[in-house]
């Protein structure tokens, strides 16, 4: 069964590297298969966009965007309103950063943020919202992420991510029990 | 054999590294850029021994390739909608000269409107211009071709230029699971390039001259026969591929359940990947529904076209083109195929993904659903029909 998930963030925050470091991280395994691509156009910083990963156990022939999603993960709060909910499927979840908390149990929440801050020292939080997904998402292991990071992402960045990723799957987990 | 993650653009860079060109000259256009700048690096970390030439044009591009091939090297060079129209010229100077040039074009729409999206107007419009035509419907596909596109454009019977074409965006920049073959499996696979269509210091020859009214019909006809003979190097080179490298390939195109449909879409590109889902689901459902995919355009596949064909109820070609005041030029061909094969089926055109629109999985319902009035219609998928 294809999952499908859809990032949302504004140019330069990185949501289309966490996307591809999510579908080579699945693709590590026989028989995974994954698609990852960025909403298609000239690259403008701060403007909105979106990146989709397709994870399935066959090869992804279909290369639409998403339009129903299993789940949308959001890197950047002012990009994210209720509306959105209606693009879930019904057992779909939204990943959200932010310091609000909501009433609602599609939606999970953690203060990337600050741990971005504390963490990495700056505030890109693309990396931290893919540990979440690891977090909630029982289709992939912390470890093919962190070995996807390894892969994928420049040396010098590698320490500082494969710890965070570790930090924001637990804290996921945290807001979810609470 | 590595697996990577590897996107289409990034894929057929991999295929050309293993292909070992010894030049490759280009110029960098959206959404082509990526294979460039990836050949780039490979040269600058000498993964890849090649001469990398940075032209001030498309144009140049193209005339530099020519100049390589006809010195005896393996060139390439790749490119996109404005910047193959502008290398047009050159175009059938390398194939005229019977250059095995290999250039990747990233389908992109043609301006005006200006637009940097997919569609595949830039080299269908260029159908005439003596050069092989592929279209690859995924990464993988896109590094084996670009691996292949040596084997058959060399082919001594062949001597064609050969063009890989691959969806602009929805190909080129999206990412996906790619086998990577080792480079001495390669080696097994493709031997350097010897010609004697060469300049050559020992034996100097006249290369790419004129020819008048009497003879140069005669010129044509060969280059003619030489295209038509890379069919059989097609099927000689994805054979051998098969045989070391474990992946095969169905030829000049490719049957998804047609034996038994009724209704066939006919297309090329990525986009069958999403017909191919859409087949699945309605066979599901019981519905006896087919894909061809068009694997080349050039040589065209007559006999494939009409053999796979040859029993539906109706087919309809769906394609990225439109030829202005006719129809899509794959639909012509295709119904060419058909009268000379006396086959007579209802036939209809979809034109979509212009200027790189969505082309969502309701279309492609619409599509099979609309096959079944067998009327026989041009429609623009999202606006309208537009009957003579």
């Amino acid at each position: 069964m294809m999952i499908n998930i859809r990032w949302h963030g504004r140019g330069g925050q990185g949501a289309f590297t966490a996307a591809r470091l999510l579908g080579a991280a699945y693709s590590f395994h026989e028989n995974k298969y994954a698609l990852a691509f960025p909403s298609f156009g000239p690259e403008r910083r701060g403007a909105p966009i979106q990146a989709f990963t397709k994870l399935d156990e066959k090869p992804v022939a279909n290369r639409s965007e998403v339009d129903h999603a299993d789940y949308i993960i959001f890197l950047d709060d002012t990009l994210f309103s209720e509306k959105v909910l209606a693009d879930l499927k019904p057992e779909g979840k939204v990943l959200l950063n932010t310091k609000r908390s909501y009433d609602d149990p599609r939606i999970l929440t953690i203060d990337a943020d600050s741990i971005a801050l504390e963490f990495l020292k700056q505030p890109i939080t693309n990396t931290i919202m893919l540990g979440a997904f690891a977090g909630v998402f029982e289709g992939i292991t912390l470890a093919d992420i962190q070995e996807a990071i390894r892969l994928l992402m420049p040396v010098k960045l590698h320490a500082k991510n494969i710890g965070v990723v570790a930090v924001a799957s637990y804290r996921i987990g945290e807001e979810v029990v609470g | 054999m590595a697996k990577e993650f590897l996107s289409g653009n990034e894929a057929f860079a991999y295929g050309i590294r293993l292909a070992r060109p010894q030049v490759i000259s280009a110029y960098p256009i959206t959404p082509q850029t990526i294979v460039v700048e990836k050949l780039s690096e490979m040269v600058e970390d000498t993964s890849l021994q090649a001469e990398f030439i940075h032209v001030e044009s498309e144009h140049s591009a193209l005339s530099c390739a020519i100049g390589a091939s006809a010195v005896g090297a393996r060139a390439f060079t790749a490119t996109s909608s404005q910047g193959l129209l502008y290398m047009a010229e050159c175009l059938t100077y390398a194939s005229g000269g019977r250059f095995p040039i290999v250039m990747m074009n990233a389908n992109r729409s043609t301006a005006l409107p200006w637009n940097i999206y997919g569609d595949q107007r830039d080299s269908l419009s260029l159908l005439d211009c003596g050069w092989i035509q592929a279209y690859a419907e995924n990464a993988q596909e896109s590094l084996d071709l670009a691996l292949m596109s040596y084997y058959i454009a060399e082919h001594k019977a062949v001597s064609t230029p050969f063009m890989a074409n691959l969806d602009g965006f929805v190909l080129t920049h999206t990412y996906e699971v790619v086998e990577v073959p080792e480079k001495e499996q390669a080696d097994l696979f493709l031997q350097p390039y010897k010609t004697e269509n060469k300049m050559d210091l020992a034996t100097p020859r006249n290369l790419a001259f004129s020819v008048g009214p009497d003879h140069n019909i005669a010129f044509k006809y060969k280059e003619h026969v030489g295209i038509l003979n890379a069919k059989k190097a097609i099927l000689e080179a994805e054979s051998k591929f098969a045989e070391i490298f474990g992946r095969k390939y169905s030829g000049l195109t490719e049957s998804y359940h047609t034996e038994d449909a009724d209704y066939i879409i006919i297309t090329l590109g990525s986009i069958a990947g999403l017909v191919k889902e859409t087949v699945d689901k309605l066979r599901a459902q019981g519905e006896k529904v087919g894909l061809l995919r068009l694997r080349y355009m050039r040589p065209f596949p007559n006999e494939e076209v009409a053999a796979a064909v040859k029993n539906a109820k109706a087919i309809g070609v769906l394609e990225k083109d439109i030829s202005f005041g006719n129809e899509g030029t794959v639909y012509t061909n295709v119904n060419s195929a058909l009268q000379k094969a006396g086959i007579s089926v209802p036939s209809s055109n979809y034109i979509g993904g212009l200027g790189g629109r969505n082309i969502p999985e309701e279309e492609i319902l619409y599509i099979f659903e609309d096959l079944k009035n067998e009327k026989g219609i041009i429609e623009f998928l999202g606006v309208g029909g537009a009957k003579a």
